[in-house]
This record gives structure tokens, sequence and C-alpha cells, in this order.
């Protein structure tokens, strides 16, 4: 059938790829950061404090992005923040999404006694404030990377459960299901043959956006010190310290903040685009 | 001059293909209309351009929908909606979804008279009581408290009929009412739709693909396929003798307990590719 | 005729969960009130009645998608009535089921290869590509399709791929739940005739489910009238048509509007 759908895989495929090139180009920066950022990113000058970007009077033209209080360069802070930034993304999100997607899957397809213990362990997981809960694990752990992961999957597990429960359940209602039963399939065969594939757009959805917030909470954490070594430039760090200076230093504030918003939006369109582009049903 | 008039009605989907191919027809007061075709045959379209309830994806490219003497399509939207309002209702098939849930079914009758119409409370009330009970509820009461799933099926659809006929209208669009009730509460529904229309004259307009009720309910029918009128006749006519070969196809692929060994024959090949022929160059004089 | 099934006194209740309180076990809906018959191999059963009749939930019973709270359903002679899932999958490709929905009753991720595939490679059978053709070729689908997906059917072929993929397995006996209800009539004439012509070359038994006597007398050898979970009529065809004995089948086919303006009907 005709036009419309022809204009909705179109406006699709936009999102999709100004999104995936966005996050190509970051991945890419981050990988390569040593020879992609322009100055040692720890290398303070506090002769060259406060220079501003390249286009504004007084800019010194080396300095891109202009440098921060302690004269480093924001550029290439940001730049290797990207690293800490990409890995925290990747691995919190794949992690959380693994454990919340199987106990979610296995929840609401099974139903019974899986589904009874499962459902009320979400319900108390999610009775605990994230944050508090976050702030006290890091307090226990310790700050650094490994602890940000931990806290972030810790909490995060029960948004990608409590979706693809809610999810199966509803698949498992259909009559494929029952048609499979008729034809013999065990109870994890048609979970993983007949459900996981009709839940997969889900899942890719809700890890992208996942990985969106997993880069954010990292920020957040990094803003209020409970991330890495304040020395180690992360988006969240860098934000925390322009907020200082704002009124002096505008751009300490802005790039990183620009940058954590385009790479937070960039993965909400890719799961929406993936999902619209690889759905059969809607193809 | 009919009181309703469908001249060269053309809809489509946004930019793409075309559901209704220059459809005319005609209703006049208090007549019973069938609408009859398989699905994709634009029944239900032409019933919704009426009402002016298209889905966002399609629109009215060309023609007119002539309603007591008003082109509606020539008329800003606003007014459309009030005189669509005043002189038409709809009654919908699927009794579920057609109620809100969450509200009682009482004030879901009253509200229309109350907001649209700007009937006062208790007028829209009484109203309600004596239409519950002009469809067969014995405790009226208590159903108009009642929210939606409380009730049957059938109960449901006879709050909807109760509904369509609250404001006086004109001109009554059935949309397949039964299709999602048993037979038996079918033909109870079917009863008093058909006694309700006698009594206020309305006319109606009966989408449906099932021949046998349109046999039972309605005075003439037009048949369509692929959004092109196929056959306009009275029902005894149509029924008795056929003009268009898809018409007695679809006579004779509609099974019939009386006639157990009467071979079912599906609509054949050369007549639909007869029709398709018939779409294929309606297109092309459009296009062309 | 040796009987395929033999139910007796068949009790099945469901828990109601509209009715669930908050606390304890949601209260049993009887749905099946002790329905006893049988099924003789070869026969093609009807079974009518209206909405809640019970007519669905016995199908499913009969093919073990729903276990009965009493009573005993025995097939070809073995009592299937509590068989544990993992007992009956070996038994699965003997009775088979088509059903009402055919967009719900395939999954919209695979192929009709894939689909039609999977119940034989379940049960270890043949699922050669040359295998899918076959099945195609059966129910008179173009082999081409095997690439298809379900979205991309029409409702009538979309049947056929449920019929197909029912049949693919040679079973004994296939449950057919509300088939042709959604279709067009020229589809549904198109359907009924293929499961006729099947059900007669491949010496199937058949259980036919269905609100539309018409269509029952059609295709049933014998019919099974069903109200409110109990079985007010079971009798041959021509039986129930010509000499209905129950007040509910007399209701019932009153209720039919015949294509004809000149029976006295509303």
């Amino acid at each position: 059938m005709g036009d419309g759908r022809i204009q909705v895989r179109r406006s699709a495929g936009a999102r999709l790829w100004l999104s995936a090139g966005w996050l190509l180009f970051v991945t890419l920066i981050a990988i390569f950061a040593p020879w992609a950022a322009p100055k040692d990113p720890l290398a303070q000058d506090l002769f060259s404090g406060r220079l501003p970007p390249f286009w504004v009077q007084g800019a010194d033209k080396t300095f891109i992005l202009g440098t921060d209080s302690l004269g480093r360069d924001v550029l290439s802070r940001i730049i290797f923040g990207a690293r800490i930034a990409l890995a925290v993304a990747l691995i919190a999100g794949t992690l959380t999404c693994l454990i919340g997607a199987t106990l979610g899957l296995l929840a609401g397809f099974l139903r019974g006694w899986v589904d009874v213990v499962i459902s009320r362990l979400i319900d108390i997981w999610m009775a605990f404030p994230p944050v508090l809960f976050s702030v006290l694990l890091i307090a226990v752990l310790g700050p650094g990377l490994f602890s940000i992961i931990l806290a972030i999957v810790v909490i995060d597990w029960t948004r990608f459960a409590r979706v693809i429960r809610a999810e199966a359940m509803g698949q498992g209602a259909m009559d494929y299901v029952a048609a499979a039963q008729v034809a013999g399939r065990s109870r994890l065969g048609t979970m993983l043959v007949e459900i996981l594939p009709n839940v997969l757009p889900t899942i890719v959805v809700l890890l992208t956006l996942e990985m969106g917030i997993a880069v954010i909470v990292e920020a957040i954490l990094s803003f209020v010190n409970l991330s890495i070594s304040t020395d180690d430039p992360t988006w969240g760090g860098m934000i925390a310290e322009g907020r200082t200076s704002v009124h002096q230093a505008w751009w300490v504030l802005v790039f990183p903040l620009v940058t954590l918003f385009l790479t937070v939006l960039a993965f909400s369109q890719l799961g929406e685009g993936l999902k619209d582009r690889f759905d059969p049903v809607l193809r | 001059m009919s009181f309703l008039s469908i001249r060269n009605l053309s809809v489509q989907l946004k930019g793409g293909q075309r559901l209704l191919r220059s459809v005319s027809l005609d209703v006049q007061p208090g007549e019973v209309r069938g609408l009859v075709g398989e699905s994709g045959a634009g029944k239900s379209m032409i019933g919704k351009a009426i009402l002016g309830t298209l889905p966002q994806a399609v629109e009215v490219v060309s023609g007119e929908i002539w309603l007591d003497g008003v082109d509606l399509l020539t008329l800003p939207p606003r007014p459309r909606r009030r005189r669509i309002g005043a002189l038409a209702a709809l009654i919908p098939q699927d009794p579920l979804t057609a109620l809100n849930p969450s509200r009682r079914v009482g004030p879901q009758i009253t509200g229309r008279l109350i907001d649209i119409l700007g009937w006062k409370r208790p007028e829209a009330e009484a109203r309600a009581r004596e239409l519950l009970a002009e469809v067969q509820i014995d405790v009226v009461e208590r159903v108009l408290r009642c929210y939606p799933h409380e009730l049957s099926g059938g109960m449901r659809q006879r709050i909807l009929i109760a509904s369509a006929f609250a404001a006086e209208p004109k001109l009554i669009i059935a949309d397949e009412p039964t299709t999602a009730l048993d037979v038996t509460v079918q033909k109870q529904i079917l009863r008093l739709i058909a006694g309700m229309q006698a009594h206020h004259n309305t006319a109606l307009l009966f989408v449906t693909h099932d021949l046998g009720v349109v046999s039972k309910v309605c005075q003439t029918l037009t048949v369509l396929y692929g959004g092109l009128v196929v056959e306009e006749a009275t029902v005894r006519g149509f029924f008795n003798a056929p003009q268009h070969a898809y018409s007695r196809a679809l006579l004779a692929a509609t099974p019939k307990y009386t006639d157990p060994d009467a071979s079912l024959l599906p609509v054949p090949d050369a007549v639909v590719q007869a029709l398709e022929a018939q779409v294929a160059a309606a297109d092309r004089a459009w296009h062309g | 005729m040796a009987e395929l099934y033999t139910v007796s006194d068949l009790h099945l209740s469901l828990p109601d969960m509209t009715r669930k309180p908050l606390l304890g076990a949601a209260p049993r809906l009887e749905i099946l009130k002790g329905l006893s018959f049988t099924i003789p191999s070869g026969e093609i059963l009807g079974i009518v009645g209206g909405s809640g009749s019970g007519k669905s939930t016995l199908g499913r019973a009969l093919i073990r998608l729903l276990e009965p709270t009493a009573g005993s359903i025995s097939f070809a002679g073995l009592d299937i009535t509590h068989l544990p899932e993992s007992r009956l999958r070996p038994l699965r490709c003997r009775f088979q089921m088509i059903f009402q929905d055919p967009m719900s009753s395939l999954n919209p991720r695979q192929q009709v290869a894939q689909i039609i595939a999977g119940p034989l490679g379940v049960q270890g059978l043949d699922h050669s590509p040359a295998r899918i053709a076959d099945a195609l070729d059966q129910v008179g689908l173009p082999r081409s399709f095997a690439q298809r997906y379900p979205h991309e059917l029409s409702g009538g072929q979309r049947q056929r791929i449920g019929i197909a993929r029912a049949i693919a397995l040679k079973p004994e006996f296939i449950l057919a739940d509300e088939i042709v209800s959604g279709l067009d009539v020229s589809s549904q004439a198109q359907i009924l005739n293929l499961l006729a012509g099947l059900v007669k070359d491949l010496g199937m038994t058949l259980a036919f489910i269905s609100h539309d006597l018409s269509v029952i007398r059609r295709l049933c050898t014998r019919v099974l009238v069903l109200q409110h979970g109990r079985i007010v009529e079971n009798a041959a065809t021509e039986q129930v048509f010509n000499y209905p004995q129950a007040e509910y089948t007399r209701e019932l086919l009153g209720s039919i509007p015949l294509p004809d303006p000149d029976q006295a009907w509303l």
C-alpha cells in the first residue's frame, strides 16, 4: 500500500542515519582519543585559564573550544570524557538489558510461581529510592567505573523486567503460542523461538534508551563527585565545574552539556529508528 | 431530492491508493438501504465519509455528500460537525469499544444530548429512560447506573441503539451492528433496529457482509467491489434475479442450511478478473 | 467404526480472574458441566452453540490445551485426561488444531516456510523445502509463498497456511475452531471446500466448531449442540436440521437469516 508508508519509512530512515552517524562519530573519537584530542586533557596551565572558544575575542586558536579555570583544553576533555561515557553506556546498558529482559521474559511467559517471585522482587526493588540507593552503593563500594556500572545495573534492571514481562504476557496470549504447544514444542523452545523474536524490537528500544540513561546517570554521579577520580575528564564532572564559573566562562559548561544532550538524544532515536527499520510487520 | 445523496465520491489513502472510486448512491427519507460487499469493498468507508470520521490517513478527493439539501463537503468543519450531529447517528460494530469503559452508561447516553445538542439535564435524562424502555430494557434505572463491562454484548448494543436514536436523527448508519453478537441475540437486535426504524421513520444505511441479514432488514441494496458500485437493486429484485455476475457469485458462495447439497462456489476467477479490470479502468480514467 | 475419542462426564472449570479477591485464589467458573459423547474415526463432528456455551473450551480440552477438572477423555484408546505435557508431546502430531484468527495464530516474525516447518521439526519429521512445497501445494497456494510473512497474505491465504501447518503432520484428528468466521463468503467457500476435500482424501477425523449452522450443515456428518456447558442435542446432521429435538436447537435454527426475502423471519 502506497506512499503513506513510504513517507513514514523515509523519516524513520533520516532519524536512524543521523543518530547512528553521531554515535559512530563519538565512538570513533573515543577510541582514537589520544590521536583525536589536540591537547593533553590533564595538562594544566594556569596562565591560559578560562580562554574562550576560537571565534571569540581574546581566544588562543589552539584551544578550539577554550579552556577551563585550570587552563585545561575543553575539547580534549570532552573527547576523553566520551571514553568513559560510552564505556558506561555499553557495559551497563548491555548488562542491565540481559538481566532485566531475561527475568521479564521468564516471568511473563512462564507465569505461575516464577512470575510471583520475580514480580514481588521487582515491587520491593522499586520501593527503594533510586538516587539514595546508588549513592549508598557507591559509598560502600568506593567511587570508580566499576561501581557506577554496578549501580546502574542494580537499579535499572527492573525497568527492563517490567516492560518485557508485560510484553511477553501479551505475546503469550496469542494463538501462535498455543499453536506451538499443539505442535509439541517445549516451553523453553517456545519462549526462545516464538516469543523472543516478537519482543526483540522492544528490547532493542529499551536497550538504546538505557544506554542514554546510563550516560546521564554517569554524568549525574560525576556531577556530585561520586564517579571516578576528579582528575579524569568526565562530561558530568566538566558540567559541575563549569557551573561554578558559568558567568565568566560559559563554554566550560555549554560544550559538554550539548555533547551529552546530543548523545542521549541519539541513543533514544537510534532505538526508535531500528525498531521501524527491522520490524517486518511495519515494513 | 433524496435525503442523502452521494455524488461521485472518491476517497483515498493520503497520496496513495483509492478506496472509493466515484461512488454515487441515494437514500430516501425512511428508506433502509443495505451496503454489501466483501472486505476491502469500501462499504464502511462510505459511512465514515458521511459522518466525517474517516481515519487520519484517508482523505476525500472529490465528490459531493448532500445531506438534507446541503453538501457537507462544502461546509467548514464546525458547522459540518454540528449538522451531522443533528441529522445523523451511528450504530457501531463493536459494542464493547464503542462505550467508554470508565463511565456509567447513563451519562454516556445523555452526554451527547447535553453537550452537542444543548439539552437540559432533566430533559436528557427523561429521554434516556424513555429510550431504554423503547429498546426493551426492563431494569432501566439499574442499567443507567451500570458500567459497560457489567452488561452483556446484546445489552450494550441495545444501549448504543438507544443512544443513536436519542436525538431523533433523520439518518442512521449501522456499521455491521450484529457481527459481534450471537445469532439468537442478532435476531433480537435486528428486530429492534427494524422496529425503531419503522416507528421513527428514520433512513437507515445498513453496512453488512451478510446477505441473509440484508434480505430481512433492507428495502434496497448497493453491492460494492473495490470501491466501485457493482449493482443497485431492490431487495426483492436482487434476490430473485441478481443482475451482475458478481452478485450471483456472492449468492452462490453463501451457504444455506435449507439447501445442504448445493455446492458452495467461490466467486469465479473470471468474475474477479472482470471486476479488477473495471477497477483498473476507473483508476486510469481518474489519472488520465 | 472405531471410536477415536471417547469423552465421559467431562467437567472443566477455570479461575474467574474478574472476580478474584485481593488475597487468595480466584473463584472457579464452571464452563463444562459433565459432557459425554464419542467421536468415531472418520466423522466430521460439528460443535455449535452461542458465546459462553463452552464450545471452544471443549475443543481445547480435546487436544489438551486445557486440562479437565473431572471426567475423562480417551484418544485412540489412550487416557489423555491428565497426561503431563511431557508425555503429550510425542502424541501431539496425532491431534492438531486450526485456529480461528489466522493473524494471531501465525507468528508475525516467521516466514511461511518456518511456520509450516516448525511443528515438523519439533516432531522430528521431514521439514525440507520440498516437504514445505508439498504442503503449500496441498492447500492450493503457490510455492513462492514460502518466503512471505503472514501480514503479506490475505485472510483466506493465512487460513490456508494454518491448515497446511496442521495437515503437514498427517494427524488423525483435527480441531477447527471457528476457522471461517473472519472470512468473506468467497474465501469461506474456498476454505470449506478445501477442508472437506482434505479430510476425505487423508481420511482424517474432524471436529468443526462454529456458530454458523449453515456452514455446519454443509460440512458435518454429526452435530453436537451446546448450551451453557451442557450438551442439549447430539445427533446426525439430517436429524438435527429436520427434526430438532431441543428447544435451544430450534431457537438457533430460527435465528438464522436466510438470503431470501420471502422467509418470514423478523
